[in-house]
């Protein structure tokens, strides 16, 4: 039995047609994904969905020109129809059909346990009831609860020219609850999400309801919640909350294709000191289990930890193929794919902040005034200039160093090389947190991570002066 | 009739008993060509289609529907898709509401959205486009240091949903965009501009348009600082304005309504905005990039006045919302590909254009702040509480003309507030991608905050 999805023999033969008018480098991706997903409603199961999606993309490289196209058919005549039309911007003619030898197959498999296919739909339910009960049970000023829950089962083999040969098979799991709270105010919302790089063991009872409970509490209190600061103020950041900010204000700054066309701050500031001595960074493709986790990358290698912030100094950036290949060293394990629809380029896997040595609690006991943030929601950046956004859903103001009122929901704003030398205190409770990043319109899922800390100054994009 | 349509009625046929199916299938072809330093940096294209399935049985207390799609209309995938979505159905919960919809009577309108020289354009002309494009803007003027990528994409797409309780829609649509991002420098420090154009096939972009955005945009915001933080009024360009729309246009979804999910829900009747605003969502205007014959499920899209001098008269619904409110559909479902199940939405906004220019609106403004482009919408922006706060970059205002640009700053106020404290709406009405055209847009009252 293989589990190629398609024969070494035929991928090897359309490579090697791929490469039949010139060109340096060609690729073939096969996957094939299987995702179910089941959504609760004001009580209601509202769907249950399932779907398939299967297909290869052929890319062939020349010179600086990338041809790509993918089919949905995996015959061999679909995957040379493909490969044809991948290689047509090779124009130059070649020397004829291309002999390719794979090494042999590196199988990745699941760490899984409980794989998606075995769990009885009814049981999913189970869980979503579980939760809906959790969160209305923590008050009745909750007058909407909606509870999601999704798998994924992602099978691919990609194989290329130069040898490589590989087949993963990943399971992702992840619960999510949106929690309305009404008052005299108006409606507030609470979010949280559970995933991972894993079965369906990752969804218990417990883990739900936590959750549950999590979301619908950031709800109501956010009900009494005042509008946020106007300005520049110290901001603390809990544990878990904040390594969004270092996939924004650095982490898009430090992927090769930004930094090739010189489209990033941090271009040519390898060596030097890009952060306070407290930020040691690193992007961690070997975190198992963790929703960015990657046993192999899409293009065949394998999941690499490397840091790239060392005590506030510039180690590397991170790295795909056709970047790596430019500049004569290897992919550190970067080059993702968001299907087989999809070119690959360099995207992070899980980006955290290394824990520092202060206490959580003395961190808020230091900080006269500032704003503490317990949960955040996103963000966005401008590599070339480095100004980037983050928005906090769940805020709290210090006071006399200590949390004190909630907020109401605002973006911060700063730009990415001044707000990493501000980091002047990094605790002992890591944690991390599920994302997805968008990047050229590719959705990847991501993980960030770091212990609360703190940002001497930052600027708060709030109405309150 | 069309070969999708029967593939799709075919699909129908194999429904068993009593069970209701509906069936989504889309075919589409897209080409993208990525220009850099003169020479083509990526190169694809593509064929794609799929297949949505929805299951409908009927029960004591409601119907349940199941859902199931795949990115492939071969045989073996239709038949698992079909069995699954019926397989799923058995698990939902019944509803006395859910319903898939039925003809209304309304007559679709007559647009044509597909220009076939999209298909006829020879690739080497695309490829020329991009091309020159990146010429134009590194070029154009000394301070562009870098194009990050010139772009050529476009697509031809085509649909067909029927369903078992009479759903016999079909239709298609192309596209083709132009857009390039320069970054400009003045040697202490790089900003970013973006260009754009967009029609229905490549005749109708404009590259030297685009080229000239791009580089306006990069340039003019060279040496901008971070203002200190003040109260102001703030003028939206079209493009940001579009987004604001969008926004808006989220919490007039009759589902976010009916499920307590939109800060409009029981004001209908009520003034919610300035006199000056009135927005129509309306998909059978064809200047919109975003029009469409038909909605989601199949049913007419139609004209839908939502706010009128900005008075609240009403939602979009698509059937289920409809029916949970005790209404019927405005044919404004939207379902998101193959994969995505009906929703009401709206699809293609305007705001009716006032009888100012931009710059007559800067006069009248006097002192404020020009937001020419606004980062972390998806962050900083809760339709449900109506709390907005998003980065910007732009331009003061002061004594009615554009003055020095400003970066790292956000504009916060809140959906409600805003939309009260609308005072100018230009005339200068774009038509953009995306679910919302725009104009020139003031606010009053909105906080700005920096150093």
């Amino acid at each position: 039995m293989t589990n190629t999805l398609v024969e070494r023999d035929v991928l090897q033969r359309v490579i090697g047609s791929a490469l039949e008018r010139g060109g340096e480098f060609a690729e073939i991706f096969v996957e094939d994904r299987t995702t179910s997903s089941a959504v609760l409603d004001q009580r209601r199961v509202e769907e249950l969905s399932s779907g398939r999606d299967r297909g290869a993309g052929i890319r062939v490289v020349v010179g600086d020109t990338t041809g790509f196209a993918h089919t949905t058919d995996l015959s061999e005549r679909g995957l040379m129809g493909a490969a044809q039309a991948a290689a047509s911007v090779a124009r130059e003619g070649g020397g004829g059909v291309r002999e390719i030898a794979l090494g042999p197959l590196a199988n990745y498999p699941t760490h899984a346990t409980i794989l998606p296919g075995d769990v009885d739909k009814a049981k999913k339910i189970e869980l979503l009831r579980h939760a809906d009960d959790v969160a209305r049970s923590e008050g009745s000023s909750i007058t909407q609860v909606q509870v999601a829950l999704g798998d994924s089962t992602r099978r691919f083999v990609v194989a290329n020219s130069d040898g490589v040969f590989a087949a993963d098979h990943q399971v992702r799991t992840r619960f999510n609850i949106s929690c309305v709270a009404t008052g005299d105010t108006g409606m507030q919302t609470g979010y949280r999400p559970v995933a991972g790089t894993r079965g369906f063991e990752l969804l218990t009872p417990d883990t739900v309801g936590e959750a549950a409970r999590g979301a619908a509490r950031q709800a109501l209190t956010k009900l009494a919640a005042r509008p946020a600061p106007s300005g520049d103020l110290p901001v603390v950041l809990a544990g878990g909350s904040g390594g969004i900010l270092f996939h924004e204000a650095c982490g898009h700054g430090l992927e090769a294709d930004a930094i090739l066309k010189q489209a990033s701050v941090y271009a040519g500031k390898v060596g030097q000191r890009v952060a306070s001595p407290l930020v040691t960074l690193v992007d961690d493709g070997t975190v198992v289990g963790e929703w960015g986790y990657l046993a192999v990358d899409d293009e065949g290698r394998p999941g690499t930890r490397n840091v790239l912030i060392e005590n506030g100094i510039l180690t590397d950036y991170m790295w795909d193929l056709l970047r790596a290949r430019k500049e004569g060293r290897a992919s550190s394990g970067n080059g993702r794919r968001q299907s087989y629809q999809h070119l690959p380029m360099v995207r992070m896997t899980n980006t955290y902040l290394l824990e520092g040595d202060a206490v959580a609690d003395e961190i808020v006991a230091q900080t006269p005034r500032g704003v503490y943030v317990a949960q955040l929601g996103g963000g966005q950046v401008n590599t070339a200039t480095g100004d980037f956004v983050f928005g906090m859903t769940a805020a709290f103001l210090i006071e006399n160093g200590k949390i004190t009122a909630p907020l109401r929901d605002c973006n911060l704003i700063g730009n990415g090389p001044d707000v990493l030398q501000r980091v002047d205190a990094v605790a002992t409770d890591f944690s991390m947190m599920p994302g997805t990043c968008g990047k050229d319109g590719q959705q990847v899922p991501v993980g960030t991570g770091q212990a609360t800390m703190r940002l001497s100054s930052v600027t708060i994009g709030g109405t309150a002066s | 009739m069309s070969e999708l349509l029967e593939r799709a009625q075919r699909i129908l046929d194999s429904a068993k008993g009593t069970e209701e199916i509906e069936v989504y299938l889309s075919t589409g072809v897209d080409n993208e060509v990525q220009a850099y330093q003169g020479a083509v940096e990526q190169l694809s294209s593509a064929t794609s289609s799929g297949i949505g399935i929805r299951v409908l049985t009927d029960g004591p207390a409601g119907a349940r529907v199941g859902t199931a799609w795949a990115g492939s209309l071969d045989e073996s995938a239709v038949s698992d898709t079909l069995r699954e979505a019926r397989d799923n159905a058995r698990f939902a919960t019944e509803d006395e509401f859910v319903s898939f919809a039925r003809p209304d009577g309304v007559a679709p309108a007559s647009l044509e959205l597909t220009d076939e020289t999209v298909l006829t354009t020879p690739l080497d002309e695309k490829i020329a486009m991009a091309i020159e494009l990146e010429r134009l803007v590194r070029d154009g003027d000394s301070r562009i240091r870098q194009v990050d990528s010139a772009n050529y994409s476009d697509y031809v797409a085509e649909a067909a949903i029927v369903s078992s309780t009479g759903i016999q829609a079909t239709y298609a649509r192309s596209g083709a965009y132009v857009s390039v991002e320069a970054i400009a420098t003045d040697g202490h420090g790089d900003q970013t501009g973006w260009g754009l154009s967009a029609g229905r096939a490549p005749r109708e972009l404009d590259i030297h348009e685009a080229a000239n955005d791009a580089i306006r945009r990069a340039t003019r915001m060279l040496g901008a600082v971070k203002p200190a933080s003040m109260r102001c009024t703030a003028v939206f360009d079209p493009r940001t304005a579009a987004t604001l729309l969008a926004i808006i246009g989220g919490a007039l979804s009759g589902e976010a309504v009916v499920y307590g999910r939109s800060f409009f829900a029981n004001r209908v009747g009520e003034d919610v905005a300035s006199s000056l605003f009135t927005l129509i969502d309306d998909p059978t205007d064809p200047r919109h990039f975003a029009a469409s014959v038909f909605d989601g499920e199949g049913l007419a899209c139609r004209r839908n006045i939502l706010i009128e001098k900005g008075r609240l008269l009403g939602f979009v619904y698509d059937t289920v919302s409809a029916r949970r409110a005790g209404t019927s559909s405005t044919g404004s479902a939207v379902r998101g590909g193959i994969a995505g199940s009906p929703s009401a939405g709206c699809r293609a906004l305007q705001l009716v254009p006032g009888d100012i220019d931009q710059a007559e609106i800067f006069r009248r403004v006097g002192d404020g702040i020009y937001v020419e482009s606004v980062t972390g919408v998806h962050s900083g922006v809760n339709p449900i509480s109506g709390d907005f706060s998003v980065g910007i970059t732009g331009l003061m205002i002061r004594g009615g003309e554009m003055a020095e640009p400003v970066r790292e700053i956000t504009v916060a106020s809140t959906l409600q507030r805003m939309l009260l404290d609308v005072r100018y709406v230009g005339n200068d009405l774009e038509w953009l991608p995306g679910s919302a055209a725009g104009q020139s847009l003031a606010i009053d009252g909105i906080a700005v905050s920096g150093s």
